[in-house]
């Protein structure tokens, strides 16, 4: 059964002058952990708010775990668990408060559900006294977690969970998700780190309101059409701006300490033997240069239309 | 009915919590009823006069002995010409000079009747016309004296003078106090529950909690119904603490008509209020915005209320103006029923208009809550 349906939704802002989604269709299985992959303003906020029954797509039709997001909105919100990106909850109530309202206008009980969201809760109960407002950002968000969860939500939909978090508590939060999974619920994530793509079952990669794919990460990364390579030397901007003059090299990405680079003719080893040779002769000292596989982000940029 | 609980129970929660709101339901009422109608007094006095005597008789001196003896004016300069008084009137020393002419003594004991010119400082309005009237008053009470006294009386009176002798009817000392106090309430409990209210809930919108709150089954009508409430319990609150509280014990006014009366409209009044800032809530985005929206309606209710002008001397255009002003209605209602004893009969046409109000606020409100959401 598909949990979460958009057909060709499209929905923009300013009488049209902005278009946030566009023609955006997607399917979402029950019991899935979904990625919603792209970079700021690629319109990953408007998608959840449409699936919310927060926003009214312009045109185009939605359904969550089988019912319209138009037509049968009361139900959608009492069985789906929203976390925005942004803490909305009541920054003057403690930890303890904000848990227990959310759970009463779901018409259930903290005890009923404790299991569902214990392993969460056991990091900040400690602090359940605390107004939630003097939490750290770690803490918020698993508090933020917690109230999206009380009333065992069939889907539950994370915008951008993990952003502004520090590593530990992303990759604690990613482990949290995968075990909420494990209970059956279906899970669409939102983030702007490439890297954490690799955590989903699925992901879809979205730039300007548009989805360029959707696929598993593996599948993605196995549909990279060329072979990459990482070089790098001990210069890398003047590196990155002779890789860009030789006529040999299709695409060159900075890409932390390296630079990933693709061939125009297939890349065989008398080319490369030959890029090297000519970039020496520029002055660059400790060439190096590897294959090495593609990461989502090479696939983003690669299938960002130009 | 279970969700409103929950909903309301949380309000109340945030509410107390509020150390500063708190403080601003209990505190700030009584503070500013206790220094405010003491403070906003048409009682002027300490008007400050130049007085230029080109005379130096006994009459000129006994004129400036009974003004300063009337207690409203203090002398700040004397002098024999009116440039140097008027320079004094120039950097603002003295409000009002006043001049005696030469012969004044002479003219008045030949019964050719003499003039004295007053000049003033008309910048602050109130205070000239104020100290003209107090100054005027005196100068004929001088004058009728002198004439009683020094003056050969004639046989029969030339003209039948006609004294009137005022006498004030439900405030019979004319305290301003007793008139300022209740409508001072109302500002009070105007400004507490709507704006307060309004507040409150783009509150919500600002900090992303209405989102959060969208997506849960609270219905609308539980969300602001749950926001009502506590507002309007403020008010009846705060008007309370205003009226049997300061107003009584301090200022011994008692409210002559009948308090289910006052309470009755009070309740309506409140619904209104709210709707008006349930409106400014939902053209708002941010605390800033609804609080500069506030403070516009909040000027235009206080200086369109009667509150220190009454309605009757504005032009056409302002009164109605001031009939669409809900708080026009109710300063006088209370005053109507605290100082006349005004039954709910008396004031069947302001209940009538407030309950349209409180109709007409709150259908918009709505309307337009729908509309933006």
């Amino acid at each position: 059964m598909k949990d979460v349906v958009l057909e060709h939704i499209t929905k923009s802002y300013n009488k049209g002058a902005v278009r946030a989604v566009e023609d955006v269709s997607l399917e979402v299985d029950k019991g899935e952990l979904f990625g919603l992959i792209g970079p700021d303003g690629a319109g990953k906020t408007s998608i959840f708010r449409i699936l919310t029954t927060l926003l009214l797509a312009d045109s185009g039709s939605a359904a969550v775990h089988g019912f319209d997001v138009v037509k049968d909105f009361r139900a959608i919100r009492s069985r789906v668990g929203y976390m925005p990106g942004r803490f909305s909850l009541y920054q003057d109530l403690t930890v303890e408060e904000n848990l227990s309202f959310f759970a009463t206008v779901f018409n259930t009980s903290i005890q009923e559900n404790y299991d569902l969201i214990k392993d969460i809760y056991e990091h900040i109960e400690p602090f359940k006294k605390r107004r939630a407002g003097k939490l750290s950002g770690g803490m918020k968000q698993k508090l933020a977690l917690c109230c999206a969860l009380i009333h065992r939500p069939e889907v539950l939909f994370l915008d951008e969970p993990t952003t502004g978090v520090d590593a530990v508590s992303r990759k604690e939060f990613w482990g949290m998700l995968r075990r909420l999974k494990e209970q059956g619920i279906t899970i669409l994530v939102s983030t702007p780190y490439m890297d954490e793509a690799t955590l989903c079952e699925r992901i879809a990669l979205i730039q300007n309101g548009r989805i360029m794919s959707v696929e598993t990460p593996d599948n993605i990364i196995a549909s990279y059409p060329h072979a990459l390579y990482a070089i790098r030397s001990e210069n890398m901007n003047a590196l990155l701006h002779d890789l860009r003059r030789a006529g040999e090299v299709a695409s060159s990405h900075s890409f932390g300490d390296h630079h990933h680079i693709t061939f125009r003719a297939g890349g065989e080893e008398a080319v490369q033997q030959n890029l090297l040779q000519r970039l020496r002769e520029a002055g660059h000292r400790e060439l190096s240069l590897q294959p090495i596989r593609p990461t989502i982000e090479d696939c983003f940029i690669q299938q960002m239309p130009a | 009915m279970r969700t409103l609980r929950f909903l309301l129970q949380k309000e109340f929660l945030q509410i107390f919590r509020n150390k500063i709101i708190l403080r601003i339901i209990v505190v700030l009422p009584v503070m500013q009823l206790l220094i405010l109608p003491l403070a906003a007094d048409y009682e002027i006095k300490n008007i400050r006069i130049s007085i230029v005597d080109h005379d130096r008789s006994a009459y000129s001196r006994q004129l400036i002995n009974n003004i300063v003896a009337s207690g409203y004016f203090s002398i700040n300069d004397y002098s024999a010409a009116f440039e140097q008084s008027f320079e004094e009137f120039q950097k603002d020393h003295s409000d009002l000079i006043l001049e005696i002419p030469a012969r004044f003594e002479a003219d008045i004991a030949n019964q050719k009747g003499s003039e004295v010119l007053i000049a003033l400082n008309a910048i602050n309005g109130v205070k000239a016309s104020v100290g003209s009237t107090y100054l005027s008053r005196i100068i004929g009470a001088f004058n009728a004296d002198i004439r009683f006294r020094d003056l050969p009386q004639p046989r029969y009176p030339a003209v039948a003078a006609i004294e009137v002798v005022p006498q004030f009817w439900y405030n019979p000392l004319m305290k301003y106090r007793v008139f300022m106090v209740p409508g001072i309430l109302v500002m009070l409990v105007t400004a507490m529950a709507s704006f307060m209210c309004a507040l409150n809930i783009v509150k919500e919108k600002e900090g992303g909690t209405i989102e959060q709150i969208n997506v849960t089954p609270i219905r609308k009508y539980h969300f602001i119904l749950a926001k009502l409430i506590p507002f309007w319990v403020i008010g009846m609150f705060v008007f309370t603490l205003g009226l049997l509280g300061v107003a009584r014990l301090v200022y011994g006014i008692v409210p002559v008509g009948s308090l289910l009366t006052l309470y009755a409209f009070l309740a309506v009044y409140l619904v209104a209020m709210l709707g008006v800032g349930l409106i400014i809530s939902t053209y708002s985005a941010t605390q800033q915005q609804s609080m500069s929206l506030a403070f516009f309606f909040m000027m235009i209710f206080i200086l369109m209320g009667g509150l220190f002008t009454p309605v009757d001397s504005m032009p056409e255009w302002a009164q109605w103006i001031a009939r669409a002003n809900p708080v026009a209605y109710f300063i006088e209602v209370v005053r109507l029923v605290v100082l006349k004893g005004s039954s709910f009969y008396d004031i069947r046409g302001h209940f009538l208009v407030i309950t349209g109000m409180a109709l007409f606020f709150n259908v918009w409100a709505v309307w337009n809550y729908r509309k933006t959401s």
